[in-house]
């Protein structure tokens, strides 16, 4: 941090630049997932080819490459044991495109991780049906499947800025707990009919083979009935355990908890049930004192992921990227501020834009090496448009998702509120 | 809610089109299978087993298998805290437990039985499942110390926090297609 100080107010490049190496040595954070730049300034200077290492069953990351989720704890407790993790975070900053590899999908879990054999895990589907059925992973993979690309994101995402915004964070830190996937399973409209739910039901409990059985109630609207999937598969292959395997249920734009992993039992009803976690849990506090319950859409939001905080950057060119999604569907347009949101201007959607799926924008900018704040502004096809903190608060109390960036003159990129 | 309009309503048409009955996936449930996976229990007791436990057996329940994670008297262990903050809800440090926060008394006997003892979840005895619910609520002042509950008593206890909470207006009433 007296780096930080001593720094500050000069604006000159080569400054910024000579600090560079110093800072990320010191602090042992970088930018980029390929952590070192290029030393060679000669092509003679590139290393000579030559055979490379053995063909393998899987393949490695990079050894160049550091990229890798970050198991925390509860918001401010962030350096933990992985034994007392609660949640393990995407790293925002180092992905690129939409899509999160299965092994760096964020993981919120209540009870650990099960390792559950499949041919031993049955889904018993009851309550108001016409046949209660016990299903084995081979029935399931015998059934008609679909596959969606799909964002997932905990309720909790962004909970590091709720309050306050600590400044020497990442954008993996406060907003990790969101990715995309390509998930693939039985429509739940395929077992509604097959098992022939009455009419009459509105709700549907969902409960999981983990150690604490988490259990939530669906309601049984139209868009949950014909998106819900009961997914075997993410990014092509098998469910990782982290992510359920071997079945979990996925439903589109709504709320992480919802989509209960280790599936094994849903039962059709007509109220809720009332669990823990849609009553104690994952219900959102208000200044009076009552409580919001059920409020299962992810709404509209954005994030810049380049460059954010404790990225630095150079004078002259950079180039502004993140990512926006929305529960309600697709994002029809990002706004992007380099001025601490006095203008905005549009950013580029990179295609495709999918619904529900996260969204990857991009900008030119220019940075005269001047102190400034950077913040986006998502829209979607809903016309819902991310709020700003201020209304975002008086809206909804406690909660603040809206992210902004300050660069102070050396280029240092910090996490403040907006 | 009956059989023949259910099978009108185009339930049964999909399953048709796409040749599938029910039992060419899967095999019958007996009831008696349901049973032993069936552990939710609603807001009127739907779903609370037979049995009763009285607050007494509860402090023993809890200080053998509860109170090494959640602290003596539900306070001040490394795990949630069970017990007070009545009164903090609207305060700028609420502290949310069973006792200020938790709608429904029946919630805590379901979430006790599905999940805890942590290491050992569904180890408990029914009885000792009523006994250690019977505690936790005793010590937020909830019942009384010569409390015994059981299926018929505990949807009747009244939770300080009750009244709290407010549906999202979306989800206060489910419509769908499949209904008539
Ligand atoms: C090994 C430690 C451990 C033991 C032993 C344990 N618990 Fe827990 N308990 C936890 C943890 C951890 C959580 C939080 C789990 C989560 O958030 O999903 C929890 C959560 C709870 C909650 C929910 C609190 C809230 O406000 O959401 C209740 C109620 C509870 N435990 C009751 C009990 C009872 C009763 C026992 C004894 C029968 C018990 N616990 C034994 C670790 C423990």
């Amino acid at each position: 941090m007296s780096l930080e100080a001593e720094t500050g107010g000069e604006p000159a490049m080569t400054h910024v630049l000579s600090r560079r190496n110093i800072l990320s040595a010191a602090m042992g954070v970088a930018g980029a997932a390929v952590v070192e730049r290029a030393s060679a300034d000669s092509l003679a200077d590139v290393p000579e080819r030559g055979p490379g290492n053995p063909l393998t069953a899987t393949s490695e990351r990079s050894e160049f490459v550091h990229i890798a989720r970050l198991p925390e704890s509860t918001p401010g407790i962030r350096h933990v044991d992985p034994s007392r993790a609660i949640n393990s975070k995407a790293p925002l900053d180092k992905l690129v495109g939409t899509i999160t590899p299965a092994d760096l999908h964020y993981e919120r879990s209540h009870a650990g991780v099960p390792e559950i054999d499949p041919a031993k895990h049955r889904l018993l589907v009851h309550g108001m049906v016409q046949k209660n059925l016990v299903l084995t992973m081979d029935d399931i993979l015998a059934m008609p499947s679909i596959s969606r690309i799909a964002f997932l994101e905990c309720t909790g995402n962004g909970w590091e800025n709720w309050k306050s915004a600590p400044s020497d964070v990442t954008v993996q830190n406060t907003h990790g707990l969101i990715s995309t996937n390509e998930w693939t399973g039985v429509p739940l409209s395929f077992l509604v009919d097959l098992v022939g739910v009455d009419p009459a039901s509105t709700w549907m409990l969902a409960e999981g083979g983990d150690g604490s059985a988490v259990a939530r109630s669906i309601p049984l609207t139209d868009e949950i009935l014909s998106e819900g999937i009961l997914a075997h598969g993410q990014n092509g292959e098998p469910l990782r355990p982290a992510h359920g395997f071997p079945l979990r249920l996925f439903l589109p734009g709504f709320e992480g908890n919802l989509n209960i992993k280790w599936l094994r039992r849903l039962k059709f009803g007509t109220r809720p049930f009332m669990t823990r976690w849609e009553t104690a849990r994952y219900t959102q506090l208000q200044a009076d004192g009552s409580a919001r319950q059920f409020q299962l859409h992810q709404d509209v939001n954005s994030v810049i992921t380049s460059p954010s905080g404790m990225m630095e950057i150079r004078l002259g060119y950079t180039r502004i990227t993140g990512l926006a999604w929305s529960g309600h569907g697709r994002i029809v347009r990002v706004e992007i501020s380099t001025d601490g949101a006095k203008t905005w201007r549009d950013a580029v959607i990179s295609a495709p834009a999918l619904p529900k799926a996260q969204t990857r924008f991009q900008a030119d900018w220019v940075w005269d090496g001047a102190p400034t704040k950077i913040v986006s502004r998502s829209t979607d096809e809903k016309g819902n448009v991310q709020p700003d903190r201020a209304s975002f608060i008086a809206a909804r109390n406690t909660n603040a998702l809206f992210h902004k960036k300050k660069i102070d003159a050396a280029g240092k990129v910090r996490n403040v509120l907006a | 809610m009956s059989w023949p309009k259910a099978l009108s309503l185009g339930a049964l048409a999909l399953v048709f089109a796409t040749g599938a009955s029910a039992y060419d996936f899967g095999r019958p449930a007996t009831q008696a299978e349901i049973k032993l996976w069936d552990i939710d229990v609603s807001p009127d007791g739907t779903g609370l087993p037979e049995g009763r436990g009285d607050v007494a057996r509860g402090r023993d329940v809890y200080n053998d298998n509860c109170a090494a994670c959640h602290g003596d008297k539900g306070q001040g262990g490394f795990a949630d805290r069970l017990q007070g903050g009545q009164g903090s809800l609207a305060s700028d440090h609420p502290v949310k437990t069973v006792g200020s926060f938790w709608p429904y008394a029946t919630t805590l006997f379901d979430y006790v039985r599905r999940a805890m003892p942590y290491p050992e979840p569904q180890s408990l005895s029914d009885d000792d499942t009523y006994a250690v619910v019977a505690y936790i609520l005793n010590m937020n002042g909830i019942i009384p110390a010569n409390a015994t509950i059981d299926r018929s008593t505990l949807p009747s206890v009244k939770m300080p926090n009750r009244d709290g909470f407010v549906p999202d207006e979306e989800f206060r009433v489910i419509h769908n297609s499949r209904q008539k």
